[in-house]
């Protein structure tokens, strides 16, 4: 009798140690909901200063890093992006806000390479302070394999971006300006606080509800998704914002009317200590109306003789 | 004495000659393409009763809204005439088309304006790598948003036109039926623009469309409205007299 209790607890014990090595090693993988097909790894690169990144080595980061958002196709439909508001980037579109090229080109390596390390603030895609150089520049070379734009387009070149002029009171008079004729406050309301006239019905490109930024909230974080700098600023209006309503400027600004636009936008940021709201303060808090100081073309010889005598 | 008027007639003889081996030859080359070619013709139809269109509010953009005070702009997804016409519609060559035809880019350059807080065109047809420009006639700004579907040859811009700026020179690289156009600052703004290869149309107020420019031959030629989609017919055509080929776009029960 006991050699039968004991061998019959031989045998379950055997079972189930027999079902244990058969399961499939990766207990966490999302659950089976039938044949999906099967991730294809283009051997795309990716070049940032002197790495160079693979997509083969970064499969298993994307995977456990990545995929619960983006999707295991890059295709923003992973498991957690139902809950997500912005959703994921769909890379399978290869329609990027942050870059430093022109709108409807693709970034470059490093704008990728940034926006990942950087993460967007205001929304789930954190701060991927976690991975090495090599590890991120693998993931850049990894997201290309979602669209096949990557295999058939060259990045767009970067945009020259010059020096930036001194913060004075009358930059920001002439961003002030700037901001009124370009109408930017349709979208961002007079006061940069995203209640223009034109904001409640903005749709980003999935057509999805979508509010433009606004300047005023946050202290001492800028709280602007593509990066904390007034060069990161600049680069917005002058590439858009491609897969959302914020158009590029690139045509009808001065690349240093651009400058001044940005002094002025800071000063929108009421409650963060910059150098652009001391030199406001210092002013006693009012911006002066613009005044173009351009000199004026010279006057035609026949004006001289014109009857009134005017100037 | 003889002579000399030999050799004038010699001269008078060849320069004669060479006179008419040029006009002939100039005269081949000027009028090879339009003896040669034909073209398709044909009114587009409506059967049941439209959609109706909506008056568009425009009171968000103040110099619209009085433009339009008196006259309300109507939406123009369904646009029929009087007497059934749709409006609208491109009309293009879906197959058949020889090589050298499908390769020839139009020179002319069409304007896709904004005016009045409106696209005119409301649909414009284009060859692919055809430019086109974009200008801005309203006293205030806009934004020119297309959306290709993603991954084809056509990539989504956005672009910023304030009044007084010149227009943009644009092109598109591949052929889509159609891409839609949007304005972000005044939403109730809606466009196609059609790429295709070779001559296309878009009918008119009474639905009417002619293609010209087209070599005789065998081609299936196609209709697509915003709404009603696309219907095909097979044509042939032959030199001078262009072939006719009507189309009718049923309403939806729904």
């Amino acid at each position: 009798m006991r050699f039968v209790v004991a061998s019959l607890f031989t045998a379950i014990l055997g079972l189930i140690l027999a079902t244990a090595f058969v399961t499939p090693a990766s207990a966490q993988e999302a659950p089976n909901v039938g044949p999906k097909p099967p991730v294809v790894v283009k051997p795309m690169e990716s070049h940032i200063g002197n790495i160079t990144g693979h997509a083969a080595a970064a499969k298993s980061d994307y995977k456990r890093y990545c995929a619960g958002c983006h999707g295991n196709y890059g295709d923003s439909n992973g498991e957690n992006a139902v809950w997500l508001d912005p959703k994921p980037r769909d890379f399978t579109i290869a329609t990027f806000k942050c870059r430093s090229t022109l709108t409807g080109t693709l970034p470059t390596d490093e704008d990728l390479f940034k926006n990942i390390g950087r993460g967007f603030t205001n929304s789930n895609m954190p701060i991927w302070n976690t991975f090495t150089k090599q590890q991120r520049a693998d993931l850049v070379a990894y997201i290309k394999i979602f669209s096949p734009r990557w295999e058939r387009e060259k990045a767009g070149d970067p945009i020259k971006i010059p020096a930036e002029p001194p913060v004075t009171i009358d930059s920001i008079a002439h961003g002030k300006a700037l901001f009124t004729k370009l109408e930017c406050w349709k979208c961002h309301g007079s006061h940069g606080e995203g209640d223009g006239p034109s904001a409640a019905t903005l749709t980003d490109s999935k057509d999805n509800p979508i509010r433009p930024y606004d300047f005023a909230a946050g202290k001492n974080d800028s709280r602007f998704k593509c990066g904390n700098t007034n060069e990161d600023l600049y680069k917005i209006f002058m590439t858009g914002l491609d897969g959302t309503p914020m158009p590029s400027f690139a045509d009808v600004i001065q690349p240093n009317d651009a400058w001044d636009l940005v002094h002025f936008l800071r000063t929108l940021q009421v409650k963060r200590h910059s150098k652009e709201n001391e030199v406001l303060s210092a002013a006693h808090g009012v911006i002066p109306p613009y005044v173009d100081k351009t000199p004026a073309p010279a006057a035609a010889p026949t004006d001289n003789k014109s009857p009134g005598g005017g100037n | 004495m003889k002579a000399h008027y030999k050799t004038f007639a010699v001269m008078a003889c060849t320069l004669l000659m060479l006179g008419f081996g040029l006009w002939y030859s100039a005269h081949k080359t000027l009028n090879v393409s339009a003896a040669a070619t034909g073209g398709i013709t044909g009114t587009i139809k409506f059967d049941g009763t439209p959609p109706h269109q909506k008056p568009i509010d425009m009171s968000k953009e103040p110099n619209c809204a009085k433009e339009h005070a008196s006259n309300p702009v109507m939406t123009e997804t369904v646009v029929v005439g009087p007497k059934g016409g749709l409006k609208w519609v491109v009309v293009y060559i879906s197959e058949g088309l020889d090589a050298a035809t499908a390769s020839q880019v139009p020179s002319v350059t069409p304007v896709w304006d904004q005016k009045g807080c409106q696209y005119t065109p409301h649909v414009m047809a284009l060859d692919v790598n055809q430019h086109f420009k974009v200008s801005n006639s309203d006293p205030h700004s806009h934004n020119i948003h297309p959306l290709p579907a993603p991954n084809g040859a056509n990539h989504e811009w956005n672009r910023s036109q304030p009044p007084g700026t010149p227009p943009f020179d644009q092109a598109w690289a591949g052929q889509e039926v159609a891409i839609p156009v949007k304005c972000n600052i005044h939403p109730w703004m809606h466009g196609y623009m059609a790429v295709v290869k070779g001559p296309t149309a878009v009918s008119d107020d009474n639905g009417s469309y002619t293609i010209k420019n087209l070599p005789p031959g065998n081609y299936t030629v196609t209709a697509w409205q915003e709404v009603y989609g696309s219907q095909s017919q097979k044509v042939t055509v032959g030199a001078g007299k262009p072939a006719t080929a009507d189309f009718t776009f049923k309403a939806k029960a729904y």
